[in-house]
């Protein structure tokens, strides 16, 4: 089992759950994060005065997928969440040592 | 002819009321503009403070405020130091007629003034936020409301020696912007700036205010109370010329407001390179101000000018004020007192009776005056009791340090 980490660009988040949503994804837990890689922040102005944004706003999803899928679901949101231009995000994979259903208490990927 | 005389009085005395309504509505336009312009952190205190002003400023006027600024003094300095507001009309007074006899009833009259000094309060508060304790601010006002505004009033609106210079301050660009800004100016030297306003190598760093829509609606809510503020201060409606004078000062209100806008969005926009929108609502503001002095004598055209020469003026000022590390969160001085100043001067294109040295004359005095007592209250109140929260306290936000809340307690951003 893997546990993707994706951080994109907010309002890509809709075509991104759509995406997974077709190849089978059935969960999808999404937090606003901020953060900045290469792009850095931008600068805004007020009143005159320049200041730094440092920390812009982002959308982190997680997806518990079992391993063949691991692939598939990175390069479906490659795609989705994907315009070209820089802060387009990053995806993180880990390996997941293991999931448990709360309600029925299945665990592995039968949990999924 | 007597019921036509009862019908005027009644006209103008609802008229006064209505324009005393409207001026007191600008509370709530100070209100939301100065919660707009400061961070989330410090809302509930700026909130506190534009409401508990409000209510100091109407009892220390009713308690001896009107009755400094009104009262009958032999001095033409020197006021009459009485208390409340005195007896009303008698109907027979009214129905004698003739220059003397009262046409509206006295008790709008104190309704009409007590709304004006509360605006005068109101402009401080906006220069000392996000930094000053509660009630030292509240202290302040007592002397303000109750002393130092109603005596510079005497001197124009009660009869005193600016009124017999000739003086000309229609609705009060000098009597209530500029004094207010006067008693901001002495606070924000004591006071000093903002934690973070200032970086070690002298550079400034922006803190951009919480709620845009809110700055915005207090600037609407304050352009529409101005309408009561200048058409009020005609102080009289019932019959054709004052009825066509009130309706050209309604006009004139409106356009130099929108000559302030604009005349402060297109100077922003060759400075900045952007739109700033907070300079566009200041903008308005000072069109506003500056037709405060003299809204009946231009025509609409110079009217419109006069508020955009405004509008340029409060952009150059809060810039200026800015570098010279005088930290105004929402530009009170620069709104009411450089270009009230500008109002006081610009009546001489249009008023034939004004003259360059009257006005100047009561610019200084009135500024002089308000600058000089509120400074001398400031310090003695920073050598009592302090005036400002701690370091640590105006980090957490005075929301937290002064009123023990927070305005937006599930999203607050410290």
């Amino acid at each position: 089992m893997k546990l993707i980490s994706a951080i994109i660009k907010p309002f890509k988040l809709d075509d991104v759950r759509e995406a997974l949503s077709e190849i089978g994804v059935q969960g999808i837990t999404a937090t606003e994060v901020k953060g900045f890689g290469r792009q850095k922040g931008h600068t805004e102005l007020y009143r005159g005065a320049e200041y730094v944004v440092d920390f812009l706003p982002k959308v982190k999803v997680e997806i518990a997928v079992s391993a063949d899928l691991t692939e598939r679901v990175i390069e479906t949101i490659t795609n989705a969440a994907q315009t070209g231009k820089i802060g387009d995000g990053k995806i993180f994979v880990f390996d997941l040592e293991q999931t448990v259903r709360i309600r029925t208490g299945e665990t592995g990927s039968d949990a999924l | 002819m007597d019921a036509v005389k009862e019908l005027s009085y009644a006209v103008d005395t609802f008229y006064f009321l209505i324009s005393g309504v409207l001026v007191m509505w600008m509370a709530a336009g100070f209100a939301m503009l100065e919660a707009g312009l400061v961070r989330a952190k410090n809302t509930a205190e700026i909130l506190i403070k534009n409401i508990s002003l409000f209510a100091i400023a109407c009892i220390m006027y009713m308690l001896m405020g009107y009755s400094i600024m009104y009262g009958s003094s032999d001095s033409s300095i020197i006021p009459d130091f009485g208390f409340l507001i005195g007896a009303e009309n008698a109907k027979d007074a009214v129905l004698a007629g003739g220059d003397d006899a009262p046409y509206y009833s006295k008790m709008s009259d104190f309704f009409f003034q007590v709304v004006f000094v509360a605006t005068c309060m109101s402009i401080v508060s906006g220069a000392v936020a996000e930094r000053m304790k509660l009630w030292s601010f509240l202290a302040f006002a007592v002397v303000m409301t109750g002393f130092i505004y109603p005596v510079q009033g005497y001197w124009k609106w009660g009869g005193g020696f600016l009124d017999q210079l000739g003086f000309q301050d229609f609705a009060g660009s000098g009597v209530v912007h500029m004094c207010g800004a006067a008693a901001a100016f002495a606070a924000v030297l004591v006071l000093g700036a903002r934690k973070g306003k200032y970086a070690k190598d002298g550079s400034i760093n922006a803190i951009p205010g919480a709620n845009m829509p809110l700055a915005t609606l207090g600037t609407f809510i304050l352009w529409m109370g101005w309408f009561g503020f200048n058409g009020g201060s005609e102080l009289k409606l019932s019959d054709v010329g004052e009825a066509n004078a009130v309706a050209l000062v309604f006009v004139n209100t409106n356009m130099a407001a929108a000559g302030g806008v604009i005349a402060a969005m297109i100077t922003a926009r060759l400075l900045f390179g952007k739109t700033d929108l907070t300079m566009a609502l200041n903008g308005a503001l000072a069109g506003l101000v500056a037709i405060t002095a003299e809204p009946l004598n231009p025509d609409p055209l110079l009217a419109t000018f006069i508020g955009a020469i405004g509008g340029v003026l409060v952009v150059f000022s809060i810039i200026g004020l800015d570098k010279l590390k005088l930290d105004d969160p929402v530009g009170a001085i620069s709104v009411h007192g450089v270009v009230g100043m500008w109002g006081l001067i610009a009546v001489v294109l249009s008023n034939p009776d004004a003259t360059i040295v009257a006005q100047l004359t009561g610019l200084v005095t009135i500024f002089a005056w308000t600058f000089i007592a509120s400074f001398i209250v400031w310090t003695i109140l920073k050598a009592v009791i302090g005036i400002r929260v701690t370091e640590e306290e105006e980090y957490n936000g005075v929301d937290v340090s002064e009123c023990g809340m927070e305005a937006y307690p599930e999203f607050t951003n410290k």
